[in-house]
């Protein structure tokens, strides 16, 4: 076994591999870009490297910067984790050329399952069962339109080289083929510098299924059952679950023989996954292998869950030259796991990434039924540079419901303030009767959207005391930070309770609760009581809010705790209420002389978030429709397209493609006409 | 420290019958107070407030920091003196924090009057330049008038203390480095256009505010041109190309986003060079205030028990306890502050002045704040004490206390009459601010011992004439006298004419006198030097 070994990559991932390392007395080594440089997996490491400035490309994918790293540190082995360099050939090879083991299947398995469409052919030839569609190189647009006639629409384009949803688009008729492919090309050069792409038939309802597999040296291979991923989103995985509910039990092994044929057909070794798309039209199961990933997946600690293995340590015994010590009927599944990713990003606003800081992260304690990965604290930024992923919590029990029992604790448990988190959206999701149900298929999401995105309704009015509250609470703690700071700190004219002369102490606190305005009378009692009173309502309250945003109160007797943050206008309250359903509200405090600070003196377009331009549609004095587009933002992998706000003139194009904006940059200069 | 022990009854018949008493005062107070912040009702209102403004106190609450307490002078200045209503004179006036500092806001209500100068306006305006002034807090003046009220024109214009006076205090404070900002949210005519004008900083808000030294109307009467009033001073005028104006602000809340900025960048601290110590609340409830202090003015009570519900911990280490006993000399803290308390306990000795002018020196030696806890009907009178040199005894307190450079503080629980008055720093003795309780009476005399003395002089013409004055005649004689002085005595005439900076309610009265000393001490302690005494 090693005794030391290189984690090429940061966040919950590094922090996983980190933990089964340590129990194996593996010493790990960490890497970080300048970003990371106070992040989580570089405090928890033996020893730290930094490896270049913040963008990936140039750090964490500098597999060079890497071996040089695992060189000076002495390291015996590369683990890649997931994403970045996991599934890339040359810096396999490189790692075998500088005398390190690769933590991973040989680099003639990666490229071989590499390019998907070169993948199809081999596992056609494997007789592994393939989804109709076209996967020959000829990228010809006549060529690629007629394939596209031929398997019938609707159909997917995919990147011939990706994964993950980028490059992917599906095609709801020949009308929009054209467009759609030259998107998908676009986001396959940028995120895999390839634009190729493979054509496939679109399921109505298809299940995510996938087989872990696991392969060893000397020839032994397995595999450690499926997983459920159909909770899904733009492609991206949600919610995955082990095992897939009602999957047949002649299916299950047809499948785990066919993931097994196709990790053999490429000589596969370690841990790897074989995607399948499951079709249950027509009563039968069939099913359709869709991809193989040649690196340990994100949601492996479900299968962990019901196997009871670690999959990273197998990762490193069989990278140390151990046999596998179980044959396949040795493998049993012990009960039920899901896992929900909790990420940074906004659902309402078509789940845009979010950045910020974790002004409030609380997450569920684990034991024997929960487990939490993350790779980030309280306080820790989430940026531009990389995955958004706050946390995984991965949930066991006996049985499904009771699991999914687990899941909805364990998120009623999160609290997750200062950024736009899904976590609201995940409670939604796993709380829908048809998820209970597992009525699960990839376009789940797509039917429930209107229960699972609903904009936000008023906030229970006991949300609204406990905002009120905690924004008073807040500006009484404000007012003491600063009271400490002067030479007159005992002064009242230092308390922040709205004192006035023969009159009560009395303010109006108005928040913004989506569309409309919510007013509520403050009045201050003694010995820091409030009233508090809006249409319809009163109550009397009194509590604390620690520094940490814990806001303990007592409302007319009755105890409760909250979250609360207070970034300038914005508020945020989590609380779990008998009654209220959601736990996290967001309000914007109405303060017209605090907004007008903070208003930019004209309206521009600009740049939502950091990113790179892609596309420039348009040339200064170019007229414009409302609508029509204007350029193209690429931004956290994904593009978004600025358009006219409204008809009018192009005054300015300041930026070329290629160029990397800063957020809120004018990216055009406009008149509206 | 020695802890003060009540010795008050609360569920005593007595306290009982007080407290009824003054709730009802304190309740018709805020009844009338509430009406006054009305301003020009609810019409004005709207109209102000359909134009885009921001109603002149909404204004002022959001200029200051979220939560600050804000001060207000003089409430019912000008409260039932003119044949109008005027509430409030038509201008808001206060202290309140602004970007972490104290700071003295003047705004116009425009509502009331179109915000124009009454004579009481022009009084309300300079008394807060004067509190500024001594106490050293910048000036933040929320601009919206007409300029004088022309029918009282000959009150208003020619005199010292008159309009004018308020650009010359804008020149003097600023010479004396006190900051003055203008916000111009509405007209400032004639006169007032040297509000901004005479700023150091000035803010003007587009499609709002107007300033010119003539009206389009004058204009057209002087010249012949026709102009609108923005063509002629409005925000763009000023801010592009006159320069009267410093910075243009898109609306109300936008200006005082303005005016919060240039408090910000005043590049002040406040500066406190006595010793402070944490605060501490007083043992007993200030509520039982209303119990222990009759509205009777000749009831007597113990002022110690007004003390121990006004100072830090109700700690009071008392000067001179068995010496003078009807003046309470000592020493204590009001939120943390310093305080000597000269508090009455009856008709004022020679003992009592000679403690007094003690005591007032002793503070004045070691920099230590005043508070006269004023209820006094008088020096003692007859021959013993004339004989006695009570005038000469007198005669030291006032010397002390008019001399006394430290803050001095005045507030009025009872009555406030005669040389008890100036003894125990009245108006004429500048105290930095002097508050009055709604119990309160203040007049030359008690209005019985006037109307008695008249009645006297009365009856001796009478009788030298051989005749006699039927009793009943005496009584209808004395009748209007003793109406004049509870009409004129009352805490709300008093308030009106600003003898007084504002009425305060008996269980505030340990907040204002900690915002009046932490406000005070904005200015640096000064050393004293007295004049002569008469030994």
């Amino acid at each position: 076994m090693f005794r030391k070994i290189l984690i090429a990559n940061r966040g919950e991932i590094a922090c996983r591999v980190m933990r089964t390392a340590r129990r194996l007395g593996i010493r790990p080594v960490a890497v970080y870009s300048e970003a990371d440089a106070g992040a989580l997996h570089v405090a928890t490491a033996d020893e730290a490297y930094p490896i270049g400035p913040a963008p990936a490309a140039d750090s964490y994918l500098r597999g060079e910067r890497v071996i040089e790293a695992a060189r000076s540190a002495g390291a015996e082995a590369v683990h890649p984790g997931y994403g970045f360099l996991a599934e890339n050939a040359d810096f396999a090879e490189a790692c075998a050329k500088a005398g390190l083991v690769f933590i991973g299947p040989p680099p003639a398995a990666i490229r071989a399952m590499g390019s998907k469409s070169e993948a199809k052919a081999l596992m056609h030839k494997a007789k592994v069962p393939l989804v109709p569609g076209y996967h020959e190189a000829d990228q010809n647009l006549e060529v690629l339109t007629l394939a596209a006639e031929q398997i019938g629409y609707p159909l997917l384009i995919k990147a011939s080289a990706g994964g993950g949803g980028k490059g992917m688009r599906v095609v709801e008729n020949g009308k929009g083929f054209a467009a759609a492919l030259q998107a998908a090309r676009r986001e396959a050069k940028a995120a895999f510098g390839d634009d190729r792409v493979l054509l496939e038939k679109y399921l109505a309802r298809p299940r995510h299924v996938e087989i872990q597999v696991f392969a060893d040296g000397q020839g032994n291979c397995v595999h450690l059952f499926e997983r459920d991923c159909s909770i899904q989103r733009r492609h991206q995985k949600v919610l995955e679950e082990a095992p897939a509910p009602g999957l047949a039990g002649a299916t299950r092994h047809a499948m785990g023989e066919a993931a097994v044929a196709a990790a053999r057909a490429i000589g596969y070794v370690g841990a790897g996954t074989v995607e399948f798309l499951l079709d249950e039209d027509g009563g039968g199961q069939a099913f359709f292998f869709m991809e193989m990933n040649t690196r340990l997946q994100v949601e492996h600690a479900v299968t962990e869950m019901i196997t009871g293995l670690d999959l990273v340590e197998w990762q490193l015994r069989v990278a140390a030259g151990e046999a596998l010590p179980f044959a396949q009927d040795d493998l049993a599944i012990d009960g039920h796991a899901i896992e929900a990713r909790l990420y940074a990003e906004d659902p309402v606003a078509g789940f845009l990434p979010a950045t910020g800081t974790l002004r409030r992260l609380r997450l569920p304690t684990g034991d024997a039924h929960v487990r939490v990965d993350t790779g980030v604290r309280e306080g820790d930024a989430v940026g531009v540079h990389y995955d958004p992923m706050i946390a995984k919590l991965i949930v066991w029990d006996e049985d499904r419901a009771a699991a999914v029992r687990r899941l909805a604790a364990a998120l009623d448990a999160t609290e997750i303030l200062g950024l736009s988190s899904n976590v609201e959206f995940l409670r939604a999701t796993a709380g829908h009767p048809a998820f209970a149900a597992a009525e699960l298929d990839t376009r789940f999401i797509e039917r429930h959207e209107a229960d699972l995105i609903g904009e936000p309704a008023p906030v229970p009015d006991r949300i609204l005391v406990l905002a009120t509250l905690g924004v008073v609470l807040d500006r009484r703690r404000e007012a003491g930070v600063e009271a400490d700071g002067t030479s007159d700190r005992w002064s009242p004219w230092l308390t922040a309770q709205g004192w006035r002369l023969n009159g009560e102490a009395r303010e109006v606190i108005a928040f913004r609760d989506g569309e409309i305005e919510r007013e509520i009378v403050v009045r201050y009692g003694r010995g820091g009581r409030l009233g508090l009173e809006a249409d319809g309502w009163s109550a009397s309250a009194v509590g604390e809010l620690s520094a940490d945003g814990h806001l303990s109160v007592d409302l007319d007797g009755m105890r409760c705790s909250a979250g609360f943050v207070r970034h300038g206008l914005a508020v945020s309250v989590i609380a779990r209420q008998p009654g209220v359903a959601g736990g996290t509200h967001h309000l914007m405090l109405v303060d017209p002389v605090a907004a007008a600070e903070d208003e930019a003196p004209t309206a521009r377009l600009s740049a939502p978030m950091p990113g790179r331009i892609v596309a420039v549609l348009v040339d200064a004095g170019t007229s414009v429709d409302k609508g029509q587009p204007l350029l193209v933002l690429e931004a956290m992998k994904m593009e978004h397209t600025v358009a006219a706000p409204a008809a009018g003139t192009v005054t300015g194009v300041p930026y070329a493609v290629g160029d990397q904006v800063e957020e809120g940059v004018e990216l055009i200069g406009f008149d509206a006409s | 420290m020695t802890i003060l022990k009540s010795a008050i009854d609360t569920r005593s018949e007595t306290f009982q019958e007080n407290a009824k008493a003054m709730r009802a005062v304190v309740d018709d107070l805020r009844a009338t107070v509430a009406a006054i912040k009305e301003g020009g009702g609810a019409k004005a209102r709207d109209r102000h407030v359909a134009r885009g403004k921001l109603p002149p106190r909404e204004r002022v609450r959001r200029l200051l920091d979220p939560g600050s307490p804000f001060l207000e002078l003089s409430q019912l200045a000008a409260h039932e003196v003119y044949e109008d209503p005027v509430p409030a004179a038509g201008l808001i006036a206060g202290i309140g924090r602004i970007a972490g500092l104290e700071c003295m806001i003047v705004a116009n209500d425009a509502t009331v009057k179109g915000g124009t100068y009454y004579p009481l306006t022009v009084k309300k305006h300079l008394r807060a330049q004067e509190i500024a002034r001594e106490n050293n807090l910048p000036c933040v003046y929320l601009v919206d008038s007409g300029g004088a009220f022309l029918p009282r024109q000959d009150e208003v214009f020619p005199d010292r203390d008159h309009f004018g006076r308020i650009f010359y205090n804008q020149a003097t404070l600023a010479a004396a480095g006190v900051p003055q900002i203008a916000v111009v949210m509405g007209s400032c005519t004639a006169g007032g256009a040297y509000v901004p004008a005479m700023a150091d900083e000035s803010i003007i808000v587009r499609e709002q505010g107007t300033i010119f030294l003539g009206g389009p109307p004058l204009v057209k009467a002087a010249t012949g041109e026709v102009v609108t009033a923005e063509e002629l001073g409005g925000a763009d005028v000023h801010s592009i190309t006159s320069g009267v104006t410093d910075h243009l602000a898109r609306d109300d809340a936008h200006a005082l986003a303005i005016a919060r900025r240039i408090v910000g960048h005043l590049n002040r601290a406040k500066q406190p060079d006595i010793l402070l110590r944490p605060s501490a609340e007083p043992l007993y409830p200030p509520e039982d205030l209303y119990g222990i202090v009759p509205t009777d003015l000749r009831k007597p009570y113990d002022v110690r028990e007004v003390i121990a519900r006004l100072v830090d911990g109700s700690e009071f280490d008392e000067f001179k306890q068995l010496y003078g006993t009807t003046l309470v000399t000592g020493f204590a803290h009001i939120h943390g502050h310093p305080v000597g308390i000269v508090g009455n306990n009856g008709i004022l000795f020679s003992e009592s002045a000679l403690k007094g002018a003690h005591f007032v020196e002793l503070c004045s030696q070691r920099r230590i704040p005043l508070v006269f806890l004023q209820n006094i009907t008088g020096f003692m009178v007859g021959r013993k004490y004339e004989s006695g040199g009570i005038a000469k005894d007198g005669a030291k307190m006032v010397t002390a206390v008019a001399c006394a450079r430290v803050p001095k503080i005045t507030m009025i629980l009872g009555g406030s009459f005669g040389a008890g008055n100036y003894g125990m720093c009245g108006r004429a003795y500048s105290p930095r601010f002097l508050w009055m309780w709604p119990n309160a009476r203040i007049s030359v005399m008690g209005g019985e011992q006037a109307a008695t003395v008249l009645a006297e002089v009365r009856r001796g013409g009478i009788e030298a004439a051989g005749k006699k004055w039927p009793e009943k005649e005496e009584a209808a004689f004395k009748k209007p006298i003793l109406e004049q002085y509870e009409h004129q005595g009352h805490p709300y005439y008093a308030s009106a004419r600003l003898w007084d900076d504002g009425i305060v309610d008996p269980a505030d009265a340990r907040t204002v006198l900690g915002l009046s000393l932490s406000a005070a001490l904005n200015a640096p302690v000064e050393e004293t030097r007295f004049g002569v005494f008469r030994m």
